[in-house]
Order: structure tokens, then sequence, then C-alpha cells
């Protein structure tokens, strides 16, 4: 299914302090999310290689079990990777997936390659997780071994983290700055 | 992640079966649902025979609630078990009826470990301990536990393989003689 983990690979995803750069992505074969319509929250992108792969099974299995913990956070979690929006929308029923899962199909891999986690060989994204601040800007970022699942206590390290300086308890409250800025 | 440390250490709270002076401790995370994790608790029984008195287990739960939907359920019931002192008892009965975990089930399993059935079905209906099974699920995410089951041993996740038992043996028998050479790391040392 994977390649063998090559120890000494590591992608040169974006890093932290990088501005995310905007998509828009097929959340379902009818509707599309835009990442800038999530600002004014922290947003988990997981970027992962292909639905219905054992450890991308087990990842996403695991995110959806901790969904809970990241809406404390006020945060949202959206998974990416090149399956259509078939494919994801089978594989979520599948496994009673509550958060949305986005096809990077087409042009294949594009957003991807935006993030740095594009596999060129296998055509698949990489396994790499972003923690995006509620400005847009990525807090952080971490590309793991594409055989190795990740677990989520970095993503929860990094919104613990952002907790402290300036991310909202809840969704609905912003930054100071951000509320004067709005209407 | 990588180099995951067990947060937090064993405790009081935690439910322990061993002699508390082991040089080992082994940690747990699991779902009684899970049919891998069905699979380690033969593994474990085996470590335990081996090991004897070297070995201290200790188990936290961490259900997978939406791929098995009687998970958490079988977790309370664990808890429930542990309030009247049965919680091993419970563990592995669950554990060999993995088959079988629908409430009509699990209240049978009570009531041939002779528990206080009123008080028991009481806590499963009041879901009384589903917040400090929730409690063992987090200590887990914050562990790095990213699946089930995950081991810890003496404080670090355990990378190999549980399924070859005499691996998962020799790794247990190691982790001793490093103790006994007086490396300690600090989760045992707190634990």
């Amino acid at each position: 299914m994977t390649q063998p983990a090559t120890p000494e690979h590591v992608a040169e995803i974006l890093a932290a302090g990088t501005p995310a750069p905007d998509f828009a992505l097929h959340a379902t074969p009818d509707q599309i999310l835009r990442l800038s319509e999530l600002r004014g929250r922290p947003v988990i992108l997981v970027f992962y290689p292909a639905d219905w792969s054992p450890v991308c099974g087990d990842q996403v299995a695991l995110y959806n079990e901790i969904l809970p913990e990241f809406h404390e956070y006020g945060a949202e979690i959206v998974g990416i990777s090149v399956d259509g929006a078939w494919c994801h929308a089978a594989f979520a029923r599948d496994r009673h997936l509550h958060f949305p899962l986005l096809a990077d199909f087409e042009p294949k891999g594009a957003v991807s390659r935006l993030y740095g986690a594009y596999r060129e060989g296998e055509g698949t994204s990489e396994r790499a997780l972003f923690v995006i601040n509620s400005d847009g800007i990525i807090h952080w970022s971490y590309c793991s071994p594409i055989g190795v699942n990740p677990g989520a206590d970095g993503i929860l390290s990094a919104l613990e983290s952002l907790n402290g300086k300036s991310a909202p308890a809840k969704a609905e409250s912003f930054r100071a700055d951000t509320m004067e800025s709005r209407p | 992640m990588s180099d995951s440390q067990l947060t937090p250490p064993v405790s009081e709270r935690d439910h322990v079966t061993g002699s508390a002076d082991a040089p080992v401790t082994l940690v747990e995370y699991g779902d009684f649902e899970c049919p891998y994790c069905g699979m380690a608790y033969r593994v474990v029984k085996s470590a335990q025979a081996e090991l004897g008195k070297q070995l201290r287990f200790v188990f936290r739960n961490f259900p997978l609630a939406e791929a098995h939907p009687h998970a958490r359920l079988a977790a309370e019931a664990a808890e429930a078990a542990a309030a009247q002192r049965k919680f091993w008892e419970m563990h592995d009965v669950l554990f060999e009826h993995q088959d079988a975990l629908e409430a009509e089930d699990i209240l049978g399993y009570a009531k041939s470990l002779e528990l206080d059935m009123e008080q028991f079905a009481r806590d499963l209906k009041a879901a009384t301990y589903a917040k400090r099974v929730r409690e063992d699920f987090r200590s887990g995410v914050k562990s790095g536990v990213n699946g089930t089951p995950t081991f810890f041993i003496n404080g670090s996740r355990y990378e190999g393989s549980w399924a070859n038992e005499k691996d998962f043996i020799h790794a247990l028998r190691e982790a001793a003689q490093q103790s006994d050479r007086g490396v300690r790391t600090t989760a045992d040392a707190n634990g």
C-alpha cells in the first residue's frame, strides 16, 4: 500500500510563520469549501495519501474520536487527499467521519503542491499536518514518514500553544484587532 | 509523533496488576471491542506468565467508539466493576467475549462476577464512569497513542511488534535488565 518509509526523506512542507495559501476544494460532489471561509478560528489541515489504506484509516478514525477535544479549542479539522469527492463520500460514510474530506483531485494534487506536501513519484499527498491560526498563518507543521500514523499529540500541543497566545476558546469570539475591522 | 512518553505517569488512579516493585511496568491503551486488542490480550497473558514478579501491568481505556459501537459501554462497564474491586475480572471477561458486548451480555458478566447488580446497572445507565474513560482517552492522545493497542514500557512507547510474542517478551526482559542496572526512566521513578 505504501512505500517503505525512508527515514532521511523529509518533504519541504510549508513552515510555521508562512501565510497558509488559500484554496477551494470539493468537500462533497456538490459543495466547495474555501479555506478562507474558516478564518477567525484555528484550522487543522490533514494531508494524507489515500482513503482506504490501513494507516490513513487509523489516522482519520483517531481524529474522528478526538473531534470534541479539537472543538474545545474552537478548531476545525479537514482532511485532504487526491481521492475524488465520490470516493471521499463512500469512505466518510463507511467510517462514520464527522469532519470534511477535501478532494485535491483536479488539477490533481494542486493544493498539496502549494503546501509542499505532494509526492511526485507516487502521485499522492504526503502525510503532513498543519495547524493554521485564526489569522490564516501556519502556526505549526509536521511531515510524518508516509507509513507512520503521526497521532494527535503534536496537533493538540500546537493548539494549546496557540490558545495561550491568541486563539479563542469558542469559535464565535475573535481577537480584538479583528473585531475592530469588522462591521 | 516519535519518542512519545506516557503522560501522566502510572499513579494510584490506574488499574494495576502485578508486583508494585516490579522492574518493568507495561501500560496498554486498549479498546475492548478492537480485535487487535483481543489478540494482544493473549500476548499480555503470556508475558505475565513468563515474567512473573518482574512485570506489572496497567490498562487504560482508549475506546474508538465510532469504529466500535460497543467499546464505550464496555469501557464504562470495566470501570463500574473497578468501583467494586473487580476491574481485572471484568477486563478478562470482556476480552474473552469480544463478540458479545451488548448491554444484556455485560450485565450477565457482572452477575457471573457476583457484583452488586443494582449498583452496577445504575452506574452503566447513568454513565457514571464516562468521564473517567474520556480522561484515559485524552491521556492516551497526549501520550502519542495513534491506534489500539498501544503499549508503553517503563513510560516509553513500544515501537516494536507485540504480535510476535517472542519479540515482545524479549523487549520486556530487556527493560527489566536495564531497570536492574539502575537505568530508570522518569515515568517509572514517578510511578
